[in-house]
């Protein structure tokens, strides 16, 4: 049996890193909100004429409409995951901050956890920022719309810990390109983001279902549409699985990478 | 100005009574797959000791001090912190021990002050007593007026005084150093050995590692060689640079024959380099005139031993890399 040695001490590593984020904020704040400008201009105004309405559910909507949350859900992916990978691996491997908490009263579990929470916290962040951009374009059904925060919550911490579990294993941080190109690319382009997923072939829907991303579209859509499908409501299931099982697991390899 | 340092803490000399060591190992053992890194220690520190930790790079000195503060799980061999148990009881050990890493690990992206801050906040000081320490300490390492300063704009010298200044935000009662002042300039090296000294005298119980056999032969009261991830001596610095060099060195260079036969003949103890002799001697003086009258009339030398050559006759003088 494992047992995680956590307190809510672990709170200040998440803290640490917000009083960082708060420093750097006039760029953090940058992508998530030009990146649905870009995304909405490009694909709903250029791509939106050619492609005409879409059925959603019973409904018919507008092609803007339909990647708007789309656009959200990969900012939720994109965001979480890259904190873990990326910002953690030079927060372990070059700035030797991990090291440096571990001669404190935190416990590795702590700081792991802390980390995984903050990248969570980061697609929370920016889905804030992408609503309120969405939001003038007049793509969000309120008040359901403000739901797409706590999903952005759970979304974050599903990618989040696949980010983590990932820098457990890289040797390097050039590695982070392969579970990008593997795991993350695929994910933006075939989980319903730009066409639903039914346009697929059968095998390939199926593959589809299995990715977290499809599920988190799927959730991000429903709630900025303002209609609660039943595929929302496993959507928000498959992700609190998928953070269950991998949460440990990025627990268990970050200490089988650190505790020499 | 020593108003605002006497803030900081004194630590108790408890002198006259018994008092349980600060740091005690008994065959501490630690392998990584088939390399053992430290084979089976067994050490004991002192309060208010400075104790330090020598041996070529790879004699398992950062895996004991990583032992030490519970970074590293041991495989086998018992440790005692102030008189306890470890197991178990990291979280409180750790609240009362201050590391100072090899690595400058302070955040890059913070000041000064939040560095100190944010660390405080790890061991959840209570804001009120942040403000005070941080103040004293930043006098303490000489940052005042630099405490709005980015890290990445310190010299090197400044950056180990704020880690060590981080080390002590929680009062520690054993302050651990690895490496302290590797890579410094001279000028940098002495102004923190005179606030480790300021340390000591307030009666804080230091252990350290480092390269430099002046720095070691300065600071500590006692030590201990370590080679391949055993102790080979232990004692004070004045202690074993008598025990096993003598009082002083001879060193010649470009030795001709008969001095090699005559220290053979007379079996004086010392190592001959090829180019160099190195003779190590009790009686020094004489033998230094007797060698100028005979042997060599220059490139022979006299000077006091050094702990320096203690460590190259235990350790050899092969390169550990």
């Amino acid at each position: 049996m494992i047992t995680f040695d956590l307190s809510r001490r672990l709170l200040r590593v998440w803290q640490r890193n917000l009083l960082v984020y708060r420093k750097t904020w006039k760029i953090s704040f940058v992508p998530p909100l030009t990146e649905p400008l870009l995304y909405l201009t490009a694909f709903g105004v250029g791509l939106g004429g050619l492609v005409g309405t879409l059925s959603y559910g019973d409904a018919a909507i507008g092609y803007t409409a339909f990647i708007a949350p789309g656009v959200i859900a990969i900012n939720i992916m994109q965001g979480a995951f890259f904190e873990n990978t990326y910002s953690s691996f030079v927060r372990m491997y070059y700035q030797k901050t991990f090291d440096a908490m571990l001669a404190t009263p935190l416990t590795l579990d702590e700081v792991i956890t802390g980390e995984i929470l903050w990248g969570a916290t980061k697609a929370v962040i920016g889905t804030l920022l992408m609503m309120l951009v969405v939001s003038l374009f007049g793509l969000l059904q309120f008040p359901h719309a403000l739901l797409l925060l706590p999903a952005a919550f759970l979304g974050g911490l599903a990618f989040a810990c696949a980010g983590m579990i990932c820098t457990a294993l890289v040797p390097t941080i050039e590695t982070f390109n392969l579970p990008i190109f593997l795991f993350i690319t695929p994910m933006f382009l075939f989980s319903g983001t730009f066409f639903p997923v039914t346009n697929l072939p059968g095998w390939a829907q199926l593959l589809a279902q299995a990715l977290p991303l499809t599920h988190l579209v799927e959730l991000c859509r429903s709630l900025a549409l303002g209609r609660f499908t039943s595929s929302a409501l496993l959507a928000v299931v498959y992700l609190t699985i998928w953070s269950a099982v991998l949460f440990p697991l990025a627990v268990i390899g970050m200490r089988r990478r650190l505790v020499r | 100005m020593s108003g605002s340092r006497s803030n900081l803490q004194r630590y108790e000399c408890n002198e006259g009574k018994f008092v349980s060591a600060v740091i005690a190992t008994s065959h501490l053992r630690k392998s990584f797959g088939s390399f053992v890194a430290v084979d089976g220690i067994s050490f004991s520190v002192q309060p208010g000791e400075c104790f330090g930790l020598l041996g070529p790079n790879g004699a398992g000195k950062t895996t004991t001090i990583r032992m030490l503060y519970g970074f590293t799980p041991r495989d086998s061999g018992s440790l005692r912190l102030f008189g306890s148990d470890c197991d178990g009881a990291w979280r409180e050990l750790k609240g009362r021990i201050g590391v100072c890493q090899q690595d400058n690990n302070l955040d890059p992206d913070l000041t000064v002050r939040e560095n100190l801050e944010v660390f405080a906040a790890y061991f959840n000081l209570p804001a009120a007593v942040v403000r005070q320490r941080v103040a004293s300490l930043l006098q303490f390492i000489s940052l005042e007026g630099r405490e709005q300063a980015g890290v990445r704009d310190l010299s090197g010298g400044m950056m180990r005084r704020l880690v060590l200044a981080r080390a002590l935000i929680n009062e520690p009662q054993l302050l651990i150093l690895d490496e302290p002042t590797t890579g410094l300039d001279p000028q940098s090296r002495h102004q923190l050995w005179s606030r480790l000294d300021e340390l000591k005298a307030r009666g804080l119980t230091t252990l350290l590692t480092t390269h430099y056999m002046d720095e070691a032969q300065r600071l500590c009261d006692r030590l201990v060689i370590m080679d391949q991830g055993n102790i080979l001596v232990e004692g004070a610095p004045r202690d074993l640079i008598r025990q096993h060099v003598g009082d002083s060195v001879i060193e010649v260079v470009a030795a001709c024959e008969a001095l090699r036969r005559m220290l053979l003949e007379r079996g004086l103890p010392h190592e001959d380099l090829g180019q160099r002799l190195v003779i190590y001697s009790d009686n020094g003086e004489t033998l230094y005139r007797e060698l100028l009258a005979e042997h060599c009339r220059e490139g022979c030398m006299l000077r006091p031993a050094t702990l320096e050559d203690v460590f190259l006759r235990l350790t050899g003088r092969e390169l550990r890399e």
